[in-house]
C-alpha cells in the first residue's frame, strides 16, 4: 500500500470545463478536439501547452484583463486574449509568435514595475505565478520608473524618499488565518471573482479605476475580519501572488509534498491536499477534482486544522478507579489491561448485556465497523449505537420505509441541474457551507428556492439571491406543513400520474389521496397550527410541483421532532407524487452533520442493524457473519444511547466503550446523561480531548486525528472517499489499532495490518461495499455505493430504474403535536442549531482560531419578545425548560419570528442541552432538539448549576504526574 | 426504565399505526417493537401492562400478546 499520494494530475487548464458538441482546431501546428466554447487557452492547455497568463484560473470565468495571455489567430486581426476567444471549427492558433512574445514582456514589465522585488523573502517564493511568468515570458529588465514626486509613485513603498507614500496601504492581519498585503497585489481580480463565483458572498470589490484600482473586502471602514467574508479561503486560493496568503506559510514556508485527503468536518466531505514539509502540516488546500466539493472550501476545513496540535490534546493513556480521582498516566498495556478487566468483571457480574459501545461518525468506516464488532463479536451482545442516533436516524427509517434503503438519492452534482430545490430545516450556507456554495451558484444561474424554516437563514435572503417562498413555520409542525403541500399537489391534480403507475402501487397511492385530500390537510385550515400563510404555501407547492427538476435538501430541523421519521416519508411522498427521483436535478437529499455519519450507520452501528442495513434477526446474515468472526450473534436488538442510559440509571447498563464522541454534550437533558454515566461502572473515553462525557470516565484512551491514519469516510452522497495517513499518530497508535488492542484484551483473535484489509471484510460481508477496496479507490479516487457487480463504478444517483424496495410506498402522515407545548410558565419555543465557524460540540474548532467568530453561545431572540422582557442586546439572560436551566447573552434580531428562540451548542459553558427535554421521535428515538419549550428571563450571570458543572468538570479533569 | 417512560414510547408508536390505513394496527405496533426495542425493554413493557395496562393505548394492549 503506498503512504504518499502524489496528486493527481491538477493543473490549472485557465478557464473552466464546459460541455458542448466537439469542435477541431490547431494550436502551433497540433490539432486539438475539444467541447464547443472551450477557450483557445483550455484548448492548448489539453495538449500540454500552457499559454502565460494571471488574471485567469479554471476555477472561475475568464476576465480577460492581463493581456498576457494574447495569441495569434489565422484570418484574424489583433492578437484576442486566448482564455476569453473561444475555440471555432479549423481555427488556427499561433500562441508564440514573435508578435505575442513581445507584447507579453511589455505587459509583464508594466506589472513588475509596480510589483516589489523581494521574491527571496517573500512568501509566495517559488509558490507565485508572477514571478512564473516572469520567467515564461523571459523578462529580463525593468525599463520604467515612477516620475519624483508624481502621482503614479508605485504601490508597494512605504515611503519614498522621505516623504510617505500615499498610494501604499498597510497589510491587513485581521483575519486569524490568512493576510491582505496590497503592495503585493496586481489587481488581477481572481479573488473578486472567487469570492462572488466560487463562495456567493460577493464580500470582496474593486474600489477606484485604472492605477487607484484596489481590492477590498466589504466598506471603507471594514478590514477582512469586519466585512461578510467567511473565510472560505476561495480568495486565497485563487490570488497569483502573495498578496492573500496564509499565515502558517509565512510563519513555516512553502510546503514541498502534498498528500489528498477527507476533511473530517460536515457530511459535505471535501476532499483536500494536505500540504506538508516532512511531518509538519503547512496547510490544507481543497483539491480540485474532489468530486464533493470542485476546488472549493469552508473555514473549518480549510483552516480549523490546528486543534491537532492543541495543549489540550491528550497523549498518554489515563485511568482512575472512580470518578472523584484525579487521572493517573500509564502504559498503553496497563490502561488497555484495566479497561478489559473491568469490562470482563462486569459482564461476569451483572450478565453479558451489562455493557456496550458507542461508535463515532468522526471515526473512519473501518474503526466503526470494528467498534460494532466489538460489541456484537467480543461482549457478545448488540449494545452499539451512534450519534446517528440523534441526528438522522429517522431518515433510516422514513427512505427505508418508503424508498426501501436509507440514503439520499443524489450525488451533489446533481444540484447544477435543480430548477426548485426545497431546503427543510437545514442551514446549508452554515452547517454545509461547499453545499450551500453551490446551491447559491445555482440559483444565481435562474433555479428557484423555497425555504421551509421557522428562523430567516442566509437562504432566504442573502447576496444575489432570493427565496421564491419562505414559509416560516412554528417549530413542531413539520408534518402539517408537509402534508399541506402534498393536499395542494393532489387537491390541484399537479401530481405525476405516468410516474406513479409506474414506480409506485397506484392502489397505495389512491388511499393515500383519500386521506391527503381530506380539508383538515388544506393548508387554509392548517395556517393556524403552522403559522405559515396558506396562499404561500399553495404557491410554493405549485412551484415544486411544476417547475421543473424539484430537489428537496433537509437536514436536522427535520429529523430532531417527535414526528421525524413521519417528516421524512411524508418529503419521500413529496417526491413520489411530483417523480421527482431517479435522475439528476431531483431527489431526497438528507444533508448529514458530521464527516462519516452515513458511513456509521452502513457500517452496522445500530443495535437492530448488521453493516449493510440488515437486521439481527435475519438468520442468513447472522450466519454469514457468524461464520466469518466465529461466534454466535444475538438475534435480537441491543439498546440504543437513551436506552443505555435508562438502564444506566435503573442498574441493568454499567459499562460504556465510547469512541469519539460527547454524548454529556451532545445529547438532550444533560442531568438525565450525567446521571446515566454517573451510574456505570467502567466507562471508557477514546479522544482527542478530556470532552465533557470523560468527567464521568474510568479510562481514558487518546485518540488520532483525521490527519494521523488510513481509512475511509462515506459523505451525505454515499461517497467513499479515503483518508490519507499524512503524519504518524502523536498518541501512539490510530484509533482502529486501540480498539483492536482492547478486543484482544478481551480475548478476541484479531489480527489487522492495515485498514484495508478491514475493508476487505466489510466488501466480503456486505452487498453495497462488495467491488470497494483500496486499490479501486486509488486509482478512481472516490466511489459511490451500491458499488458492486450490478454497478460497478457505483451509483451517483439511485432508484434510477426502480425503487430498491420494489414499488416506492406512499405512507399517511397524520399529524399528531409533540407533548412538549408552549404554556403560560414556558410560552416561547426554543429550537437550536449550529453556525458557520464552530462545529457540533465544539471539541475540535473551540480549539482553533475559528473562535474569534463565535467565543461563546448567543441566544436569538426577537425585539418583540425581548421588549417585553426588557432585554437589551448583549445581557444575560436566563433560559430556562421542564427540564433545566442556563444562562447566556441575547442578541436580538429579526431572524427569528416572534414566539421563538434560537441558540447553539457549541460550548459547554453553556450546555445549551440542560434546556432540551427527553421528548424524541416515535420510531427511532431520536431527541426532539428542535422544540423546547422555554421562558427568558434577565440574569446576572451564570446559573448556579453552570458554577457547579464547570467546577466538577475542573475537579474531574486534574492529572496526576507519571510515576516513574 | 421507568414505567412512565416506556408507556409514552410504546404510545407514540401506537399513536403513528393508529392513523395508518388497514386492520393490521396492532400487529404493525408489534412487529415495530419486536424490531427495534430489545427484549428487556419489550418485557418490562408486557410486566407493566399485566399489572395495570390503563395508561396504555388501545394499540399498545392489542399489541402486547404479539410481542
Amino acid at each position: 500500500m503506498k503512504d504518499f499520494i502524489i496528486p493527481w494530475n491538477d493543473r490549472d487548464m485557465g478557464t473552466p470545463a464546459v460541455e458542448g458538441a466537439p469542435v477541431t482546431l490547431t494550436v502551433d501546428g497540433f490539432e486539438v478536439t475539444v467541447p464547443e466554447g472551450t477557450s483557445i487557452m483550455r484548448a492548448a492547455a489539453e495538449i500540454g501547452m500552457s499559454i502565460p497568463k494571471l488574471c485567469a484560473t479554471d476555477s472561475v470565468e475568464a476576465f480577460g484583463s492581463c493581456r498576457l495571455c494574447v495569441v495569434e489567430i489565422e484570418g484574424r486581426r489583433g492578437t484576442p486574449a486566448s482564455c476569453t476567444t473561444p475555440v471555432a471549427e479549423g481555427m488556427v492558433v499561433r500562441t508564440q509568435s514573435s508578435k505575442v512574445k513581445k507584447i507579453r514582456r511589455g505587459v509583464m514589465e508594466l506589472y513588475i514595475s509596480d510589483h516589489p522585488l523581494d521574491c527571496l523573502t517573500c512568501a509566495a517564493n517559488g509558490d507565485c505565478e508572477l514571478q512564473d511568468m516572469a520567467g515564461a515570458v523571459g523578462l529580463r529588465d525593468v525599463r520604467y520608473e515612477a516620475p519624483e514626486n508624481g502621482s503614479l509613485i508605485n504601490h508597494f513603498e512605504p515611503r519614498v524618499g522621505d516623504q510617505p507614500n500615499p498610494e501604499w496601504i498597510a497589510k491587513d492581519d485581521s483575519n486569524p488565518y490568512f493576510t491582505y498585503d496590497p503592495s503585493k497585489c496586481i489587481v488581477c481580480s481572481r479573488c473578486v471573482r472567487a469570492c462572488e463565483e466560487v463562495q456567493g458572498t460577493f464580500a470582496l470589490t474593486i474600489e477606484g479605476r485604472g492605477f487607484d484600482s484596489r481590492v477590498s473586502a466589504g466598506g471603507p471602514l471594514d478590514e477582512f475580519l469586519t466585512s461578510d467574508c467567511v473565510s472560505c479561503g476561495a480568495c486565497v486560493q485563487a490570488c497569483p501572488t502573495a498578496t492573500l496568503q496564509e499565515k502558517s506559510v509565512i510563519e513555516l514556508g512553502t510546503p514541498e509534498r502534498s498528500v489528498i485527503t477527507t476533511c473530517a468536518y460536515c457530511g459535505v466531505g471535501c476532499s483536500f491536499k494536505a500540504e506538508l514539509n516532512g511531518d509538519e502540516l503547512v496547510r490544507m488546500t481543497p483539491y480540485k477534482h474532489g468530486e464533493a466539493n470542485r476546488g472549493h472550501s469552508c473555514v473549518k476545513g480549510r483552516f480549523a486544522y490546528g486543534y491537532a496540535n492543541h495543549s489540550d490534546r491528550i497523549l498518554n493513556p489515563m485511568i482512575r478507579d472512580s470518578i472523584d480521582e484525579p487521572w493517573r498516566e500509564v502504559s498503553w498495556e496497563e490502561a488497555i489491561g484495566f479497561a478489559a478487566d473491568r469490562m470482563r468483571g462486569l459482564q461476569e457480574t451483572y450478565g453479558r448485556k451489562s455493557i456496550g459501545v458507542i461508535t463515532s461518525s468522526r471515526c473512519t468506516n473501518e474503526e466503526t465497523y470494528l467498534v460494532q464488532k466489538l460489541a456484537r463479536g467480543v461482549f457478545l451482545n448488540n449494545n452499539t449505537d451512534t450519534c446517528a442516533r440523534v441526528c438522522h436516524s429517522p431518515t433510516g427509517y422514513g427512505l427505508g420505509q418508503t424508498f426501501g434503503t436509507s440514503a439520499g438519492t443524489q450525488n451533489f452534482d446533481s444540484v447544477e441541474k435543480v430548477d426548485v430545490a426545497i431546503i427543510i430545516g437545514a442551514n446549508p450556507t452554515d452547517a454545509h457551507p461547499v453545499f450551500g456554495s453551490r446551491l447559491k451558484k445555482r440559483v444565481r444561474a435562474g433555479a428557484k428556492l423555497i425555504v421551509i424554516d421557522p428562523r430567516k437563514t442566509d437562504v432566504v435572503r442573502s447576496a444575489h439571491i432570493e427565496a421564491a417562498h419562505h414559509l416560516p413555520l412554528r417549530p413542531g409542525t413539520n408534518v402539517a406543513v408537509v402534508t399541506a403541500m402534498a393536499h395542494v399537489i393532489v387537491d390541484e391534480k399537479l401530481y405525476d400520474e405516468t410516474f406513479i403507475r409506474e414506480r409506485c402501487d397506484w392502489n397505495e397511492f389512491e388511499e393515500y389521496m383519500e386521506f391527503v385530500r381530506d380539508v383538515r390537510h388544506s393548508p387554509e385550515m392548517t395556517e393556524m397550527l403552522t403559522g405559515v400563510p396558506a396562499e404561500e404555501l399553495r404557491k410554493a407547492a405549485r412551484l415544486y410541483a411544476t417547475g421543473g427538476n424539484g430537489a428537496i435538501y433537509y437536514g436536522l430541523g427535520v429529523t430532531e421532532h417527535s414526528q421525524g421519521s413521519t417528516t421524512v416519508m411524508g418529503i419521500a411522498n413529496l417526491a413520489m407524487m411530483t417523480g421527482n427521483i431517479g435522475r439528476e436535478g431531483v431527489g431526497v437529499n438528507p444533508l448529514r452533520g458530521q464527516n462519516n455519519v452515513q458511513g456509521s450507520c452502513d457500517m452496522g452501528s445500530f443495535p437492530h442493524e448488521l453493516p449493510g442495513y440488515r437486521h439481527v434477526k435475519g438468520d442468513e446474515v447472522r450466519a454469514l457473519f457468524e461464520s466469518k468472526w466465529g461466534v454466535e450473534i444475538d438475534p435480537e436488538p441491543g439498546l440504543r444511547i437513551p436506552n443505555m442510559l435508562d438502564a444506566a440509571v435503573s442498574g441493568s447498563f454499567k459499562g460504556l466503550y465510547c469512541q469519539g464522541e460527547d454524548i454529556l454534550q451532545s445529547d438532550p437533558d444533560t442531568h438525565h446523561v450525567a446521571a446515566g454515566l454517573a451510574a456505570m461502572e467502567c466507562v471508557i473515553v477514546h479522544d482527542l480531548f478530556l470532552n465533557e462525557t470523560a468527567n464521568y470516565a474510568h479510562v481514558f484512551l487518546p485518540g488520532s486525528t483525521f490527519l494521523e491514519k488510513d481509512g475511509t469516510f462515506t459523505n451525505a452522497e454515499r461517497r467513499i472517499n479515503r483518508v490519507r495517513e499524512v503524519m504518524k499518530p502523536r498518541n501512539g497508535y490510530a484509533d482502529w489499532e486501540v480498539t483492536q488492542l482492547l478486543a484482544k484484551a478481551m480475548g478476541a483473535d484479531w489480527n489487522y495490518t492495515h485498514p484495508s484489509q478491514i475493508m476487505d471484510e466489510i466488501a466480503e460481508t456486505t452487498p453495497g461495499f462488495a467491488n470497494v477496496d483500496y486499490a479501486m479507490l486509488e486509482e478512481r479516487g472516490s466511489v459511490q455505493w451500491p458499488c458492486n457487480d450490478a454497478a460497478p463504478d457505483g451509483s451517483p444517483i439511485m432508484h434510477v430504474d426502480g425503487f430498491v424496495r420494489g414499488k416506492g410506498r406512499f405512507i399517511v402522515t397524520e399529524y399528531i403535536a409533540t407533548d412538549e407545548r408552549s404554556g403560560p410558565r414556558f410560552p416561547l419555543l426554543l429550537t437550536t442549531g449550529r453556525i458557520l465557524s464552530q462545529y457540533n460540540v465544539g471539541a475540535q474548532t473551540r480549539r482553533t482560531e475559528n473562535s474569534i467568530w463565535h467565543s461563546e453561545d448567543v441566544l436569538e431572540i426577537h425585539p418583540h419578545d425581548a421588549e417585553v422582557r426588557g432585554v437589551k442586546e448583549g445581557d444575560w439572560v436566563k433560559l430556562a425548560s421542564r427540564s433545566g436551566e442556563t444562562s447566556l447573552r441575547a442578541t436580538i434580531t429579526d431572524k427569528v419570528v416572534p414566539g421563538v428562540v434560537y441558540t447553539t451548542f457549541h460550548h459547554p459553558d453553556t450546555q445549551a442541552n440542560v434546556i432540551t427535554t427527553d421528548f424524541s421521535d416515535w420510531a427511532t428515538n431520536c431527541p426532539e432538539y428542535k422544540v423546547t419549550a422555554v421562558q427568558v428571563g434577565l440574569s446576572n450571570g451564570p446559573t448556579e448549576w453552570q458554577r457547579e458543572y464547570n467546577a466538577q468538570a475542573d475537579r474531574s479533569r486534574r492529572i496526576l504526574p507519571a510515576a516513574e | 426504565m421507568s414505567h412512565e417512560k416506556l408507556t409514552r414510547m410504546a404510545n407514540q408508536i401506537a399513536s403513528f399505526f393508529a392513523t395508518q390505513p388497514g386492520q393490521d394496527q396492532a400487529e404493525r405496533v408489534a412487529a415495530h417493537l419486536n424490531d427495534f426495542w430489545g427484549p428487556e425493554m419489550r418485557a418490562e413493557l408486557k410486566a407493566h401492562a399485566a399489572e395495570d395496562d390503563s395508561d396504555l393505548a388501545p394499540l399498545v394492549r392489542d399489541a402486547i400478546p404479539l410481542i
